[in-house]
C-alpha cells in the first residue's frame, strides 16, 4: 500500500480544487507538466515581495538574500541526485535547453566525422534533434537502439550498437510514451566499456524514480523542474566535473566572465560559466521549494504510489476490450504513463471527450513521431499520474473512454 | 455524461460513421494530399473536372471526425459544381469558421454546414475541419493551371 496521504496531498494544490463547467478538475496530463503546490506558488510571491534583486552583483541587502537563496537550491538538487559537487548543477531553462548545451559545448569539440552517437528508438525530439543537427553538421551518424514487442529497450542490440565508433549514448531515463524504465547502469557500462559518455533525459524519470547519478554512474544528466511541482521556465544540467571543464561555454555575455577586454575574455568558473545574463531567480528558488516537498514525501514513497496507481489503471482500462494500450504490461517495469488508443478512434477525439468531463490527458504525437511510426500509429491518446491522483480519477478516465467507445467507436475500416 | 453537443452533433456523427465519396480516382486530373502536422491528420482529394465542372471528387482520409466529417460535406457540396462556384462556397465557409467579428450566414444549400460551426469554439479543431477545404482549394488550383497549359 502506497504511503502517500493523497487527500492531504491534494488540499496542498490550489488549482486541483478548479471546477470546469460545473465538473472537477481531473488532471492527468502530468507528463506535459505537473502541477504546483502552494510552497512552490508561495515562494514566486515570496521572492518578488520580500528580497526581488539581481544575483551575484549588489551588495545590498537584497541582493544578498536573493543570492543565497538561489545558490541555495544548487545544493538541494545536488542532494537530490546524488552528485559530488554542487558546482556540477547547472541552471538551463529547462530540459531541451540543457541537451542543446551539450550537444554544442561537447559534441562541437569531440564529435568527429564517422563517430557514432546512439539515441534511442523512443527519445523525445529534445532529445533527438540537437544530436542530428550535430550529426549533420559533423558528417557523424545516428545509431538507434530498438525496442522490443512490449515497449522495452532491446538491450541485445544495445550491446552491439555501442562500439568502439560510440562517442556518445543518450538516453531516456523513462520513456513519455510508453512509460518504459530504461536500464540507464546497463547502458552506462556499456557505454564507458567502449570510452563513450552517456547523457540521461530525466524529464519524466526525475521526477518519478529516486534517481543517483553516483549509482548510476551517468556523465550527463538533465530534466526539467515544471514536471516535478516546480515553476515552468528551470531546467538542470548535470556534469560531471572533467567534462564540464573541459567545455566551453554554451552562451556567452554577462555573469559567465572572469575578466574581460576591448578583444578578449577569460571564462567564470563552473558552474557559472555555463549560467550567462540574469538567471531565472525566482524560478529556480521556488524549484528548491518544489524537491523539498517531494524529499518530504519520500521519493520511495512517491514510486510505490505510482506504481499502485498503475497497476490499477493498467486492469481498469483493459476491461475496454477495444482499447490497445502500448509500453510494459508490467507496472513495477515503468512510470505513471499509460499511453493508449481505443477503437479506431483519432485521439483528438478521445482527448476531447475526456475534455468535455473535465479531464485533462493529452492526444497526438507527444513530440516522438519516429515512435509513432514504429508503433505504427498517428498519435496515442496519454494519461499520466502523479502524488495527487487516485483511482476514482481514473474510474473516471474509464467512464469517459467507454463514451467515446459507444459515441464515435466501431467505425467501418477505411 | 454531456458530451459537448456542438461538436458531435448527429449531423457530423452521421457523415463521420458513412464519409461519402470515400474512396480514390484512378485517373484524376487533380490529386493532393493534405496534412496538418500538429495532430498528423492526412488526407488525399482526387478531382476529375471537365469545362469547367467538378464531375468527380473521391477523398481517403486518417483523421479525427471533423476533419472526416468535413471532407464528407464537402465532397457531397461540391460534387458537379463548377469551379467557380465551388471556389465561391470554400471561401464561404473558411470565412464562418474563422470570422472572429460576424457570424457569417450560409445559404439553404449549404444548410449542413452549420454543424460544423459549432467547431469554432474549439480553437485548436478548426484546423482540423479546414483542412479538406484547404486541399481543395489547391487541388482547384492546380486543375486550372493544368489546363491552361
Ligand atoms: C522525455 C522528455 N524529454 C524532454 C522533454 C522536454 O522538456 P522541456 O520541454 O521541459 O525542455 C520532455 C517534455 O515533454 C520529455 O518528456
Amino acid at each position: 500500500m502506497s504511503k502517500l496521504n493523497v487527500e492531504q496531498i491534494r488540499k496542498d494544490f490550489p488549482i486541483l480544487q478548479r471546477q470546469i463547467e460545473g465538473k472537477q478538475l481531473v488532471y492527468l496530463d502530468n507528463a506535459a507538466t505537473s502541477q504546483k503546490p502552494r510552497a512552490v506558488i508561495d515562494s514566486l510571491t515570496g521572492y518578488y515581495e520580500g528580497y526581488n534583486a539581481n544575483i551575484h552583483r549588489g551588495i545590498h541587502t537584497l541582493a544578498e538574500e536573493a543570492t543565497d537563496a538561489y545558490e541555495a537550491v544548487r545544493e538541494t538538487v545536488r542532494e537530490f541526485i546524488d552528485a559530488d559537487h554542487t558546482h556540477e548543477i547547472i541552471f538551463t531553462r529547462g530540459t531541451t535547453e540543457a541537451i542543446n548545451l551539450v550537444a554544442y559545448s561537447w559534441g562541437n569539440a569531440n564529435i568527429l566525422p564517422g563517430d557514432e552517437i546512439v539515441l534511442t528508438a523512443m527519445e523525445h525530439h529534445s532529445n533527438l534533434i540537437p544530436w542530428q543537427r550535430l550529426a549533420t553538421e559533423r558528417n557523424a551518424k545516428l545509431v538507434f537502439i530498438p525496442i522490443t514487442e512490449d515497449g522495452q529497450l532491446d538491450m541485445k542490440e544495445a550491446q552491439k550498437l555501442i562500439s568502439d565508433k560510440t562517442k556518445i549514448v543518450a538516453a531516456t531515463q523513462m520513456s513519455n510514451v510508453l512509460g518504459t524504465i530504461n536500464p540507464i547502469k546497463e547502458l552506462a557500462k556499456l557505454a564507458h566499456e567502449k570510452g563513450a559518455v552517456i547523457l540521461v533525459d530525466g524529464a519524466q524519470g526525475v521526477p518519478h524514480v529516486k534517481t543517483s547519478v553516483r549509482d548510476l554512474d551517468v556523465d550527463f544528466l538533465v530534466f526539467s523542474m515544471h514536471k516535478m511541482l516546480g515553476p515552468t521556465g528551470v531546467g538542470v544540467l548535470y556534469g560531471k566535473t572533467e567534462l564540464l571543464e573541459a567545455m566551453q561555454p554554451f552562451q556567452s555575455g554577462g555573469h559567465m566572465i572572469s575578466s574581460v577586454w576591448r578583444d578578449k575574455a577569460t571564462w567564470s568558473e563552473l558552474p557559472w560559466k555555463f549560467e550567462a545574463g540574469t538567471s531565472n531567480i525566482a524560478d529556480v528558488i521556488a524549484s528548491g521549494k518544489a524537491i523539498e516537498y517531494l524529499t518530504a514525501l519520500g521519493m520511495d514513497n512517491v514510486r510505490a504510489h505510482e506504481i499502485e496507481i498503475t497497476e490499477y489503471a493498467l486492469n481498469k482500462l483493459n476491461e475496454l476490450g477495444d482499447i490497445s494500450i502500448f509500453g510494459p504490461k508490467d507496472a513495477t517495469l515503468r512510470g505513471g504513463v499509460v499511453s493508449f488508443n481505443v477503437d479506431a478512434i483519432h485521439a483528438h477525439d478521445i482527448g476531447q471527450i475526456c475534455a468535455d468531463a473535465a479531464i485533462a490527458i493529452r492526444a497526438g504525437h507527444h513530440c516522438c513521431q519516429p515512435l509513432m511510426r514504429d508503433l505504427n500509429v498517428m498519435g496515442t491518446a496519454r494519461a499520466s499520474f502523479y502524488i495527487y491522483n487516485t483511482k476514482e480519477e481514473v474510474d473516471l478516465l474509464f467512464e469517459a473512454l467507454k463514451e467515446a467507445d459507444k459515441v464515435l467507436g466501431h467505425v467501418a475500416c477505411r | 455524461m454531456s458530451l459537448a453537443d456542438d461538436l458531435y452533433r448527429e449531423t457530423i456523427l452521421d457523415h463521420y460513421h458513412n464519409p461519402r465519396n470515400h474512396g480514390v480516382i484512378e485517373h484524376p486530373t487533380a490529386q493532393v494530399e493534405g496534412v496538418n502536422p500538429l495532430c498528423g491528420d492526412e488526407l488525399t482529394l482526387y478531382l476529375t473536372v471537365k469545362d469547367g465542372k467538378i464531375e468527380d471528387v473521391k477523398l481517403t482520409a486518417k483523421g479525427c471526425s471533423i476533419n472526416t466529417a468535413s471532407g464528407s460535406m464537402m465532397s457531397e457540396l461540391l460534387l458537379g459544381k463548377s469551379v467557380e462556384e465551388a471556389n465561391q462556397i470554400v471561401d464561404l465557409f473558411k470565412r464562418m469558421m474563422l470570422d472572429k467579428k460576424e457570424e457569417v450566414e450560409l445559404p439553404d444549400e449549404l444548410e449542413d454546414l452549420e454543424a460544423l460551426r459549432g467547431v469554432k469554439k474549439y480553437p485548436v479543431r478548426i484546423k482540423c475541419a479546414l483542412l479538406p477545404w484547404n486541399t481543395m482549394l489547391e487541388g482547384l488550383d492546380n486543375t486550372l493551371n493544368s489546363s491552361s497549359k
